[in-house]
């Protein structure tokens, strides 16, 4: 009889994200096909909100477009890896490293000075992201703070920028 | 260092799918240790033997030439406990691979039923951010594969049995 109620114990005490599945769907075996089609700015909302819950564990309504990814909604390293594979599964695109995370301009002797990016390194941002908002990181642009700066909105601005 | 959670490959297609068993054991000091009285092997050991499986299967689809991680576990959920007699088996299935890493999704099936259910991603390791050299001993894969019963059963798309790789063979001769 303990035994059964210890077995039960596992079966309910499991995190409220696992679920019992009767029928568990087909694993797939194909790479991603990659296609482009035109997207609402909604629907585009609403597949990376989607992302971003399975990703990071958060409610849908925690994800709104001014929302930060590290700041409001948590993101770690690894988490951004998952993110990307998700984007570039729902929307078929592929995102290079560096189209996110502009590493090699932050890093760049003639474009940070002491840790700030200066404005020619600001333009070389805007140039390399124009779907993103730099103007609260233009205001106080620590290398440090960059991580920091991108907002649910921005990526939809670039997956929009990728599906046009 | 011994850590082992699969003991042997039953099927491998090169960058489809990878499976194997795992033999639950009372003799296995975690399956009688880890809950008094209760003898199970514990989820977490059930999700790194699937996560071997799956590392093996991404390493291989890369010649065994990108240093392959467990950076998340994106899901896991078990409809039953694994007992000391039971035998696993996993299936695992390759689900999608980037420049960065890849995506697997596994199952687990005891008995003919389903038992677990996990989606893992793993990372490829760049040299010198995190790591410098290799993560295993010289010619430590390639036993480990072999005990494993790997080189029996691998074959690649077409069926053919895998040939030699160079990346796990400039070790020991």
């Amino acid at each position: 009889m303990a035994i059964q109620v210890a077995s039960q114990n596992l079966l309910t005490s499991v995190p409220h994200r696992s679920t019992f599945i009767q029928n568990p769907s087909p694993v797939k075996t194909n790479y991603p096909k990659v296609f482009k089609m035109a997207l609402s700015q909604d629907e585009i909302f609403d597949k990376v909100q989607e992302a971003l819950v399975e990703a990071l564990g958060v409610d849908d309504d925690e994800v709104t477009e001014e929302a930060t990814l590290v700041g409001d909604l948590g993101a770690e390293s690894i988490d951004f890896l998952d993110i990307v594979f998700k984007l570039e599964k729902a929307f078929g695109i592929q995102i290079p490293r560096e189209e996110l995370s502009p590493e090699d301009i932050l890093t760049d002797s003639n474009l940070v000075k002491d840790g700030i990016v200066t404005s020619q390194g600001i333009a070389e941002l805007k140039s390399r992201m124009p779907w993103a908002n730099l103007d609260a990181f233009e205001q106080n642009p620590r290398v440090q703070d960059f991580g920091n700066l991108l907002t649910v909105g921005d990526l939809v601005g670039y997956v929009g920028s990728k599906t046009a | 260092m011994r850590w082992f959670w699969i003991d042997r490959f039953t099927d491998f297609v090169s960058g489809q799918c990878a499976k194997g068993l795992k033999n639950v054991s009372m003799d296995e000091e975690v399956v009688d240790g880890y809950w008094p009285d209760y003898p199970t092997l514990p989820s977490t050991l059930i999700i790194e033997g699937m996560a071997q499986l799956g590392g093996i299967l991404v390493a291989e689809h890369h010649q065994f030439e990108k240093q392959v991680v467990l950076a998340k576990v994106a899901k896991a959920s078990f409809l039953r406990p694994a007992r000391n007699g039971d035998q696993l088996h996993y299936t695992v299935t390759l689900d999608s691979v980037q420049d960065l890493g890849a995506t697997v999704n596994a199952v687990s099936h005891c008995d003919g039923e389903l038992q677990a259910e996990v989606d893992l991603m793993f990372a490829f390791l760049e040299q010198g951010r995190f790591t410098d050299g290799p993560l295993f001993g010289p010619g430590d894969l390639r036993t480990m594969l072999r005990m494993m019963n790997f080189f029996s059963v691998a074959v690649d798309s077409e069926g053919k049995a895998v040939g030699k790789y160079p990346a796990l063979c400039d070790e020991i001769s």
